[in-house]
């Protein structure tokens, strides 16, 4: 088996404080297919930690590797210091909110919340008085007595949340819980959802494939894709800082400019121009800039640019009401470009000869990994 | 502008909703009516025969009287050997369910942690026996069990002594638990299968180990399939007369000989007729407990 060890990097991983998950080289294979492959990845006590990607790139699976619900084929994991991976999820100090509930259909809400206390062989009395608790706290009081096909979804998703939160466990596993609500109680949710976190000091993993949610909800986010971890970081830090075309495309908007490394602080572009770009990369690597829409600015074309610029002309303008987005076709390609819509702010006709250009602090160099 | 005279606006009276589901009610009625007249024709009106029968008087030569209506054959039921008759019927029935339940949930829980295809083999296997003639497969078990047959020679060879078995109830039960298992497995698969993986991964989460999780989330999820395999067991185990018959001998009568004789040997189409009501309504009552528990239940 090849368990990798790879020293722990968190920014506070000299205070010694215990990761509440620590994933070393986590792989999950199934027949031929890789779902998870080497991960390595730390969780800190205490944080809303989203693991984001599109449907099919592990992040679940990862999810119902820290629950028990699966078992790593490769690789180490911790919870609290203690390693858990062979362990069956009722040996583990963590619950789940499921994707679709997964409420018992033959019980009413509170035996439902009392299960996992009832399992433990918790007194009945004690029992039901700390499910009443839960109930209340997620604002449920006086439905104890409901089944969950009596319930809307986004009552069913409360029960889901009081019946995992009523064990106290260590950490608490989300995966997609607000993916089947609608766009209001989503978003009513995603509010109630941080406030209980922050509330009750427990470490929430959270999986989605929405990343405005991520962006908005975490702490710190992990952008995963094929099985692979790509980024972690907080939502600033991946939003602002993507180090591979996957996580700049798949965070938001962004054009990316393919281009080659010239020197640390020279990226020449595809039909040859070369603008100012920092980069650690070698000489002659292959990158891309990712320049985000809202951040490149339109002139008229022979205006001064303060920064990089490239040169094209207007195609189609889509109008957002609060925005423009302009195509603009360039030599080898098109780029986008947004105008917020605020008095002053030049329009230009498709056709118009411009000049795109940007801060150089204001892009990112990125690779294929 | 006079748009609304040229162009009529349709509106959807409630007298044209009423009109619509009435033709919609009528249309589904039709569609019905074969299974519906083949019901009334082949079993509704036999059964009300029947019913008129258990009314009516047996005269002397062993004919019917369709007159003189009097309840002198359910008296009858209250007759030792007819208790013992009915008592000995269903008590054989309940053994056959409870034994087909014990061996058919396992395996019907086996096969739906199979893969599809495993599944389909499996399922396949279940409903083979059903290929071969049910009589031939009763003697193909008197057979088996006679004295000095295969079971008989097998427990001496090891040491057991011969079975002796045929001719007895244990027999029937064997018989009628081998006949009637494919329908308990059936139902319990189709109810296991149906529970939602996720709900025995919650139980897990929620730190039920395998036995809590099975008694407390998927038992009471299968139960209507329990039920329903139950019914489908208990009512023909009840009524059975071709596995007594051939794997029972004479010994011990059960309900369905005890009626056959009625109309035959003994010539009592009355009191054959109110046996046959009591069977009905025993199977009914069984049949409803179903539906009732079924309406429970999810």
């Amino acid at each position: 088996m090849d368990v990798r060890v790879v020293a722990q990097t968190s920014e506070w991983g000299d205070e010694l404080m215990t990761a509440a998950v620590e994933l070393t080289g986590i792989t999950k294979r199934f027949g031929d297919v890789t779902a998870v492959d080497h991960v390595d990845l730390v969780i800190e006590d205490g944080e809303f930690f989203a693991m984001l990607g599109p449907s099919g790139c592990g992040k679940t699976t990862t999810l119902r590797m820290i629950a028990g619900l699966e078992f790593p084929t490769e690789g180490s994991l911790k919870i609290f210091g203690d390693e858990v991976g062979t362990l069956p999820p009722n040996k583990r100090p963590v619950n789940t909110v499921f994707q679709n509930y997964a409420l018992f259909p033959h019980m009413n809400v509170l035996d439902n919340v009392a299960f996992g206390l009832r399992m433990r062989k918790v007194s009945k009395s004690e029992a039901r008085a700390r499910a009443a608790e839960a109930i209340g706290l997620v604002q449920l009081a006086g439905l104890e007595n409901r089944k969950p096909s009596q319930m809307s979804g986004g009552q069913q998703q409360r029960v889901a949340l009081a019946r995992a939160l009523v064990n106290e466990p260590k950490v608490l596993l989300l995966d997609e819980p607000l993916g089947a609500l609608d766009l209001k109680l989503r978003q009513e949710m995603q509010g109630e959802l941080k406030a209980l976190q922050s509330e009750l000091g427990v470490s929430f993993v959270f999986v989605t494939h929405d990343q405005e949610e991520a962006l908005t909800m975490s702490d710190r986010i992990a952008v995963m894709h094929d099985g692979k971890l790509l980024q972690v970081g907080t939502p600033e830090e991946i939003y602002e800082r993507p180090t591979s075309r996957f996580v700049a495309d798949f965070i938001g908007q962004t054009n990316l400019l393919e281009g080659t490394v010239e020197d640390a602080s020279t990226i020449c572009l595809a039909n040859g121009a070369r603008v100012a770009a920092s980069s650690d990369h070698g000489v002659g690597a292959k990158v891309a800039l990712s320049l985000r829409p809202e951040r490149a600015q339109l002139g008229a074309r022979g205006s001064a640019p303060s920064g990089p610029s490239v040169d094209g002309v207007v195609g189609r303008m889509t109008y957002l009401g609060n925005a423009r987005v302009y195509t603009v076709k360039l030599d080898w390609m098109e780029v986008e470009v947004r105008e917020e819509n605020r008095p002053g702010v030049e329009l230009h006709a498709p056709g118009t000869e411009v000049t795109v250009s940007w801060d150089p602090q204001a892009i990112s160099v990125v690779t294929d990994s | 502008m006079t748009a609304v005279e040229e162009h009529p606006v349709v509106e959807a009276t409630p007298e044209f909703e009423a009109l619509a589901a009435r033709q919609e009610r009528r249309r589904g009625a039709l569609y019905a009516l074969p299974a519906y007249l083949y019901l009334v024709v082949f079993f509704a009106i036999p059964f009300l025969i029947v019913v008129v029968y258990s009314f009516a008087t047996r005269t002397r030569t062993g004919g019917v009287e369709l007159g003189g209506w009097n309840l002198d054959s359910y008296q009858r039921l209250g007759e030792e050997i007819v208790r013992d008759v009915l008592v000995r019927s269903v008590v054989l029935a309940i053994v056959t369910t409870l034994i087909c339940l014990v061996i058919a949930y396992p395996f019907a829980y086996f096969i739906t942690t199979r893969s599809p295809a495993v599944r389909n083999v499996m399922l396949a296997l279940v409903m083979i026996p059903f290929w071969t003639n049910f009589l031939v497969r009763n003697y193909a078990w008197r057979l088996i069990l006679a004295n000095e047959g295969p079971l008989s020679n097998t427990t001496d060879a090891v040491g057991l002594g011969p079975t002796e078995i045929l001719f007895t109830q244990s027999a029937v039960v064997l018989g009628m638990v081998y006949a009637f298992l494919p329908f308990m497995v059936l139902p319990l698969y189709a109810s296991i299968e149906r529970i939602d993986t996720s709900l025995i991964e919650a139980s897990r989460d929620l730190y039920g180990n395998a036995r809590q999780t099975f008694t407390s989330v998927i038992f009471p999820l299968s139960l209507p399939g329990v039920v329903a395999g139950s019914i489908l067991v208990f009512v023909p185990s009840a009524g059975a007369y071709v596995t007594p018959a051939i794997l029972g001998g004479n010994k011990n009568v059960l309900l369905g000989s005890y009626i056959v004789d009625q109309f035959g040997n003994a010539r009592n189409f009355p009191f054959g007729a109110s046996l046959s009501v009591v069977l009905m309504v025993l199977m009914l009552t069984a049949t409803l407990a179903y539906f009732r528990s079924g309406g429970r239940n999810l």
